[in-house]
């Protein structure tokens, strides 16, 4: 037989389940203080420094990375469960996601060791936020075509050109971005761009937000204009970044936020049909329940791999792809089985007003980190036909 | 593809690639292949597989029959294994001795009920009882006054109207007109049909799960070889994006069929979290036969629809088995409304479970 894609039914143990009690009480807490409202998803709007701050402070940022850089060395699946439990629960993960979900990895893979002193334990007490610069205004899903250029400078680089699409970076204090140091080479059209930790809020650097279609302006337009970056910078081999990418990607593809980014529509959907579903609506939400339950089984499978050391990237892209194409066609399912609810429902409002949201978030969910189309054609590659 | 790691699904496989070619089996119009085919399986232990052995079987463990039934799909085999295992299964929880040959399980619609009389006589009548008229013997599931009976029926005495499900296998209905059972007792205390449909449902998951791995498997194979516009149709990007899917559809059906198998396998007894893996096993699966198949004979165009292909053997069982033991619409009305009855806060906690 051709392919080898197995995932493999992962218990979660024990301590995951306690892990699991202790953020639902902390999540609690924080909702009953006020911080979050757990019926508006638009969480994106959110930043929340302090909230940060504690999440930091109950040990479960930079959860699986080792202790001397203010990490708690604990597994993947229990990452996996503090970071579904914020998700379900609609808390204000901005400030923090992108740092302990990828940059984090990253720097303790590539960066100096200096650097990973002064910056891995700010991220671990929440104190940080990162943003990722890889699309450009020419170049998105073709990452290999960016032109921000990184041009050698006594002890170090400057930098010139045009970020886009990227998130956080009006609030963010870092950011691992791609540019080009290195035309590419015949051979090698990958060849010469080189991953670099850019300091945020510096001279040379402009953050103009764009807004999107949700009303929000969580993503950003950033401009590079003679930006000077040090030599100790420089995250991994230069010009070989290509290299680099990809073991990142099982990281950013396989987690439970890539089919729980609409499933508040399901909970309110549930309170709304209450006990006595008629046969349309029970099979509805039947239906729906087990394909959730499907993908996180597998999403729990890819933490296994990742935590046995693997790099299940094939497998984090069908994470994705049927993950996202779930969660981008969850608010359109709901509203049609929502089309008979009881006018008395008493949630009615919060369902409509959720639906309003999540049908506008839609489009993006299967854009964001790598399109339906790019990992289609990773798994094609996996399959041998490429 | 997967690479069998323990003992039972290693004879399997050695004795489906001996005895089970599809090959060999479609091109076969007497059916000559299934005598020697089950004659092998069964020197072998493995249709009482899930027998303990002071039971007259060969006791491998609940997991090893599952991986057992899902080598079975990447086969298709079409001799009544799973329903054998499956009796022979039922037959065990009320401490009855299984009887050699083939078996089936009656009912295997969780709309048919069987009836248990004062006098002990069986009756009711079953639908789609796959492979009825193989079946020597039937382990029946009843209903008395009492509760749940397990009862070991001799398949003469019950009268059998054949039929084919779409894959050409035979499901037929049987009827049993107060019938006396070679043996009855009762079924373990908790023990309902719906037990024995989350089971059966599992069983076929895992068969789905393993026709679908072939399925890729095939079309992988056959895109890499034909040649359309002077090239492979492997390289052309909606081929490619199509079998990107199948390989998605054929992920999530292993998927959520292994992890039901591991649930039920684990499980103390059939709770929520059992429930909710089993159902929706069979609902995934179910999606993914349709979905999966559709795409495997795309890629193969019109050589794929004829009888000389074997894809019809995997395409058209996987949809066959969606029909046993509740459909995919049975289970999500039903999971729908365990999941409504629990209550919207309780959704997640129960997706969470494990």
């Amino acid at each position: 037989m051709t392919a080898a894609l197995r995932f493999d039914p992962i218990r979660l143990p024990e301590k995951c389940e306690q892990l699991r009690k202790e953020v639902r009480a902390f999540l609690a807490e924080e909702i009953a203080a006020g911080t979050f409202d757990p019926n508006k998803p638009n969480r994106e709007d959110t930043d929340a420094p302090e909230f940060s701050r504690r999440v930091g402070a109950k040990g479960w940022l930079g959860m699986t990375w080792p202790k001397k850089y203010g990490g708690q060395e604990r597994s993947f699946l229990e990452r996996y469960v503090v970071t579904e439990e914020m998700r379900v629960a609609n808390a204000p993960t901005r400030r923090f996601f992108v740092a302990d979900r990828q940059s984090g990895p990253v720097l303790l893979k590539y960066a100096p060791e200096h650097i990973k002193m002064e910056i891995l334990p700010r991220i671990c007490r929440g104190e940080i936020c990162f943003a990722i610069g890889m699309s450009e205004p020419n170049s998105g899903s073709d990452l290999f075509a960016a032109k921000t250029r990184a041009t050698k400078t006594e002890g170090g680089y400057l930098i010139n050109g045009t970020k886009i699409w990227t998130s956080s970076a009006h609030i963010a204090d870092y950011m691992i971005a791609i540019f080009r140091t290195s035309p590419p080479t015949k051979e090698n059209r990958r060849h010469g761009l080189t991953q670099f930790l850019v300091k945020m809020k510096q001279p040379g650097i402009k953050v103009n937000p764009i807004g999107q279609i949700t009303g929000q302006y969580e993503f950003n337009e950033v401009v590079f204009t003679d930006h000077f970056i040090p030599d100790d910078h420089v995250l991994g081999e230069v010009d070989g970044a290509w290299k680099q990418a990809t073991s990142e990607l099982a990281y950013e593809r396989s987690g439970p936020e890539r089919f729980l980014e609409t499933y508040y529509v399901l909970t309110e959907l549930v309170r709304a049909v209450g006990p006595n579903p008629d046969t349309r609506s029970a099979e509805g939400i039947g239906r729906l329940v087990a394909q959730l339950h499907t993908m996180r089984r597998m999403s729990v499978s890819v933490a296994g791999m990742l935590q046995a050391g693997k790099e299940p990237v094939v497998e984090a892209s069908i994470v994705k792809d049927i993950g996202t194409v779930w969660e981008q066609q969850l608010p359109h399912r709901v509203r049609d089985l929502a089309a008979f609810v009881e006018e008395t429902a008493t949630n009615r409002e919060t369902l409509e007003r959720q639906l309003d949201f999540a049908i506008k978030t839609a489009p993006k969910l299967t854009i964001q980190g790598g399109t339906t189309e790019v990992l289609r054609g990773i798994i094609a590659r996996g399959l041998g036909l490429r | 593809m997967a690479e069998s790691d323990n003992i039972v699904v290693e004879t399997a496989e050695k004795i489906f690639a001996d005895l089970a070619d599809p090959q060999t089996i479609n091109n076969d119009k007497n059916n000559s292949w299934q005598a020697p085919l089950w004659q092998a399986l069964s020197e072998a232990g493995l249709p009482l597989s899930w027998v303990p052995d002071d039971l007259g079987g060969s006791g491998a463990s609940l997991a090893d029959g599952f991986a057992l039934l899902n080598a079975a799909g990447r086969f298709a085999v079409a001799v009544p294994l799973a329903e054998t295992m499956l009796a022979g299964w039922l037959l065990a929880q009320a401490k009855i001795t299984s009887p050699e040959g083939e078996m089936t399980v009656v009912p295997a619609s969780p709309k048919d009920r069987i009836t248990l009389d004062a006098d002990g006589a069986i009756s009711g009548r079953a639908r789609g009882v796959p492979f009825a008229k193989a079946a020597k013997h039937f382990a029946v599931l009843a209903h008395g006054k009492d509760g749940a009976v397990v009862a070991l029926v001799d398949a003469t005495k019950a009268r059998i109207e054949s039929g084919l499900n779409v894959g050409y296998d035979h499901s037929d209905t049987v009827t049993l007109d107060k019938v006396q059972p070679i043996t009855i007792k009762p079924a373990p205390k908790g023990f309902e049909q719906t037990n024995l449909m989350l089971m059966g449902g599992v069983a076929r998951s895992l068969q789905i799960a393993g026709a679908l791995e072939s399925m890729l498997d095939i079309s992988v194979r056959y895109s890499n070889e034909r040649v359309a516009f002077e090239k492979k149709i492997s390289k052309f990007q909606a081929v490619q994006h199509n079998l990107a899917r199948l390989a998605g559809e054929s992920a999530a059906a292993l998927a959520a069929a292994t992890s039901a198998a591991d649930a039920i396998a684990n499980a103390k007894s059939f709770n929520d979290e059992v429930y909710l893996e089993a159902a929706s096993a069979k609902i995934r699966c179910a999606e993914a036969a349709e979905k999966g198949g559709a795409i495997a004979h795309q890629v193969h165009g019109a050589i794929g629809f004829t009888l000389e292909h074997i894809l019809h053997r995997y395409s058209l069982r996987a949809l066959a088995w969606r029909d046993d033991f509740g459909s995919e619409s049975h289970w999500a009305v039903e999971l729908g409304k365990l999941v409504a009855t629990r209550g919207a806060d309780e959704l997640w906690p129960l997706v969470a479970s494990r």
